[in-house]
């Protein structure tokens, strides 16, 4: 079966759909599926729900479709980085489910593993745990979390194969791998595509299993959000 | 003469222990990877997915698929490893960092952290902080000691959304340090010139005084 798709439009094709729930890989604006991202704009599908750790910023990543108003709901840990974010939610115009980080990390891992729901420790107490299930462990209160799916992943990695075998670089794999597990379809953005044995097969970090389609990112900006350096040292 | 962030930073660093794996939080927290004693050995995790991280970059080396938990670039070590953000929190929420230091609006005396929240505010989210205090070993809070309108932050009991309860070890302020014990907290430093009155003015929390200041 040919994974391999010429362009982000092509990959998506078919797949989208008003109302659909989209997992997009990254950690602000590092390992976010830029192509991906533009292609689903350009749909102008409506409605979205979007599983995201950030909502990236204005005029970038998820900002680009907070600005078309194509997503409806956003489940996330953070959105401290985007302004128009703010302002729609303020307005009412954008639902809002925040996810501590690892709640949220897991709660993929466990729907991608077919996991319906797990205990955890992680805001017991808080506000976040209201209207959940509490359990005793060991004499420590615990609270249910659920399993998070999506119709369709994003993801970005850095090298791959024909067959969806993926491997990220540095810290750009963050959300990547989960999400490429919980998506119904999951579409992979991928820096340098090669031939299947040209990766080394003990190094891969998501199996070809978990990817149907694929495509060669272009032109990607990465941008930086906070470039942060040190001085070299005189002489 | 109340303590600076610098000097709140070189306070934590002193709870550093060789061998430790440690989680920095964003803000003064940051500060005190640049305290670190001689002679101790710590490894700092960024829950982003990375193990042992390097110091900034020089300017022509930054990388865009290299930053920290608050989104700045940095650089790796030999000792590094990456990994999901899956397996971080794996980490965090199991048990395996020893210690993280992170900023707080409020604490209460019996060691209930609000840091995320003002309600009717806009909210920026959690990120990771409820993970990292439900999950950490050792918890240590660098504050203000008061909010910018002189109120108090540690108090009796949170009036702001916690992030976790009873889940902070020992508060470093620009007044003092406090270690919060199954009966109470206790103040067992004071900054240069500061005295227990003027703690005391400035707490709603009750707290006893360790004997050494007596």
């Amino acid at each position: 079966m040919n994974k391999l798709y010429t362009d982000a439009e092509a990959a998506l094709e078919g797949i989208l759909f008003d109302g659909m729930t989209i997992m997009a890989g990254g950690f602000g604006l590092c390992g976010i599926p830029e192509n991906l991202i533009a292609a689903l704009k350009k749909s102008g599908i409506k409605d979205i729900t979007a599983i995201s750790n950030n909502a990236g910023v204005d005029d970038f990543g998820l900002g680009l479709l907070l600005q078309t108003r194509q997503i409806k709901k956003m489940i996330s840990s953070y959105v401290g980085e985007n302004k128009e974010f703010e302002r729609q939610y303020l307005a009412k115009e954008l639902d809002l489910e925040f996810n501590p980080q690892g709640t949220l990390a897991e709660r993929i891992r466990a729907g991608g593993a077919g996991i319906p729901g797990f205990y955890t420790k992680t805001g017991v107490g808080t506000l976040i745990a209201e209207g959940k299930e509490h359990k005793d462990f060991n004499g420590e209160t615990y609270i249910m979390e659920t399993g998070l799916k999506a119709d369709v992943s994003l993801v970005k990695a850095w090298k791959g194969d024909t067959e969806g075998n993926l491997i990220y670089r540095k810290t750009a794999r963050n959300f990547n791998p989960m999400m490429a597990t919980a998506g119904t379809i999951t579409v992979a953005e991928v820096e340098e595509i090669v031939e299947p044995g040209e990766l080394d097969a003990d190094n891969i970090h998501t199996p070809g299993i978990f990817v149907q389609r694929l495509i060669k990112s272009h032109g990607l900006e990465k941008r930086i959000e906070q470039l942060t350096t040190r001085p070299r040292q005189e002489g | 003469m109340a303590w600076t962030r610098q000097e709140m930073a070189n306070r934590a660093a002193q709870e550093l222990q060789d061998g430790y794996y440690v989680n920095l939080g964003i803000g003064i927290p940051t500060l005190v990877a640049n305290y670190i004693p001689d002679g101790v050995d710590v490894t700092l995790q960024s829950e982003n997915g990375m193990l042992g991280m390097g110091p900034f970059p020089y300017e022509d080396e930054a990388d865009p698929d290299l930053i920290n938990a608050g989104k700045q670039t940095i650089t790796e070590l030999n000792r590094t490893s990456y990994f999901s953000s899956a397996d971080s929190f794996s980490m965090i929420r199991g048990g395996h960092i020893d210690l993280s230091i992170l900023g707080a609006m409020q604490v209460s005396q019996e060691g209930d952290l609000a840091n995320w929240m003002i309600p009717g505010k806009m909210v920026k989210g959690m990120g990771g902080a409820m993970d990292l205090v439900a999950g950490v070993k050792k918890v240590v809070v660098i504050m203000d000691h008061n909010a910018r309108d002189g109120s108090a932050k540690f108090l009796k009991k949170c009036t702001l959304p916690l992030t976790g309860v009873k889940v902070v070890d020992m508060i470093i302020s620009d007044v003092g340090v406090f270690v919060i014990e199954e009966n109470g907290p206790i103040l067992i430093e004071l900054a240069p010139e500061i005295t227990i009155n003027d703690v005391k003015e400035r707490t709603e929390a009750d707290f006893l005084v360790d004997k050494g200041l007596l």
